[in-house]
């Protein structure tokens, strides 16, 4: 049930954001501080996102494939590769370790 | 120019743009399978799985309530974090509303896909025809397809059995990763924030509740407010 009203809260949420942007005038919203922390946040929040996801379990630390997998998928951005093939390297070499015995 | 040429000089245009909104739409759209199966995998039915495509609407905010909830954190938490990572999209708007210039009523509907995706197509267009064009495009391309790929990764991830085995967990932290990497390229301030906000999540993770460290790592973006200011 946490769930379902988690999926409305976010989706309201998210909802009011792109309303507000296309809604309210260029004044209010269009100062320096508060362009400058819309651009951070979410770097701060993805930057976050992609450490815990690759690193954690739980409440430890563990570098497991999933590490080679985010390494794998760092190269092919350096390359320039389409979004879905950097996803799909992650995971393919992640796959692949584990089914080598590696967790 | 004569009628025909300029109709022609139109169509040529309108092929442009119908062009670069499809090519976009249609990759990430695709990428609905990944988030499908990343929901699936961290306990979401199928149903739950879809109403986030559906309603939310923002790949980013999707993946990290469901990641907040593979971790075993609170929803409503996980829910905040989402909520923030969505504020990047009122910038969008601000940005997209001279350029779109709809009248109130449309402008409800419209917000709906005012995402990275159509932001950059639009904002590429060259006068109001064509971003309009581009933006509508973009966004049922990619509303379409991400709906229906979310369906079919769910479907096909509850089907599999252990998602690990697929190393499916892996592909939550790549998405992250292929979101924030072209920002780190923008500047030093992004850099900066990146590093700080990965230290404070990182050393939060063992001592607090899993998706605390998440939200604390928004602290990340102080100094570099402060040196502005």
């Amino acid at each position: 049930m946490t769930i379902w009203i988690a999926i409305l809260v976010t989706s309201v949420g998210c909802y009011t954001a792109k309303v507000l942007g296309l809604s309210v005038p260029a004044t209010v919203l269009d100062r320096p501080l508060v362009r400058r922390f819309a651009m951070l946040a979410p770097v701060a929040l993805l930057a976050a996102l992609t450490a815990v996801q690759t690193l954690g379990s739980g409440r430890h630390l563990v570098l497991d494939a999933r590490a080679v997998g985010l390494a794998a998928a760092a190269i092919m951005l350096l390359f320039r590769a389409p979004f879905l093939v950097v996803v799909t390297v992650a995971v393919g070499v992640t796959a692949g370790l584990r089914l080598l015995g590696w967790r | 120019m004569t009628d025909r040429e300029t109709t022609s000089a139109a169509t040529t245009a309108t092929r442009a743009v119908l062009r670069d909104s499809f090519a976009v739409g249609i990759a990430v759209g695709l990428s609905g399978v990944a988030f499908g199966s990343t929901a699936t995998a961290a306990g979401l039915t199928t149903m739950q799985a879809c109403a986030l495509s559906l309603f939310t609407f923002t790949g980013a905010s999707q993946f990290a309530l469901v990641a907040a909830i593979s971790g075993g954190g609170s929803p409503l938490l996980g829910a905040a974090g989402a909520i923030l990572l969505g504020g990047r999209n009122s910038l969008y708007g601000l940005r997209l509303a001279p350029m779109l210039d709809l009248p109130a009523g449309r402008r409800l509907a419209a917000a709906h896909w005012v995402i990275d995706e159509t932001t950059a197509v639009t904002q590429a267009q060259p006068d109001r025809r064509s971003a309009r064009l581009g933006f509508t495009a973009t966004g049922a391309c990619l509303f379409l397809l991400w709906n229906t790929t979310t369906l079919l990764g769910a479907l096909g991830t509850a089907a599999l059995g252990d998602p690990s085995r697929f190393g499916l967990d892996a592909a939550g932290p790549a998405v992250f990763l292929a979101l924030v990497a072209p920002r780190l390229a923008e500047g030093r301030a992004q850099r900066w924030t990146a590093g700080l906000a990965v230290l404070i999540a990182l050393a939060g993770t063992p001592l607090l509740p899993p998706g605390v460290p998440i939200l604390l790592a928004a602290l990340a973006v102080a100094p570099s407010l402060a040196v502005r200011a």
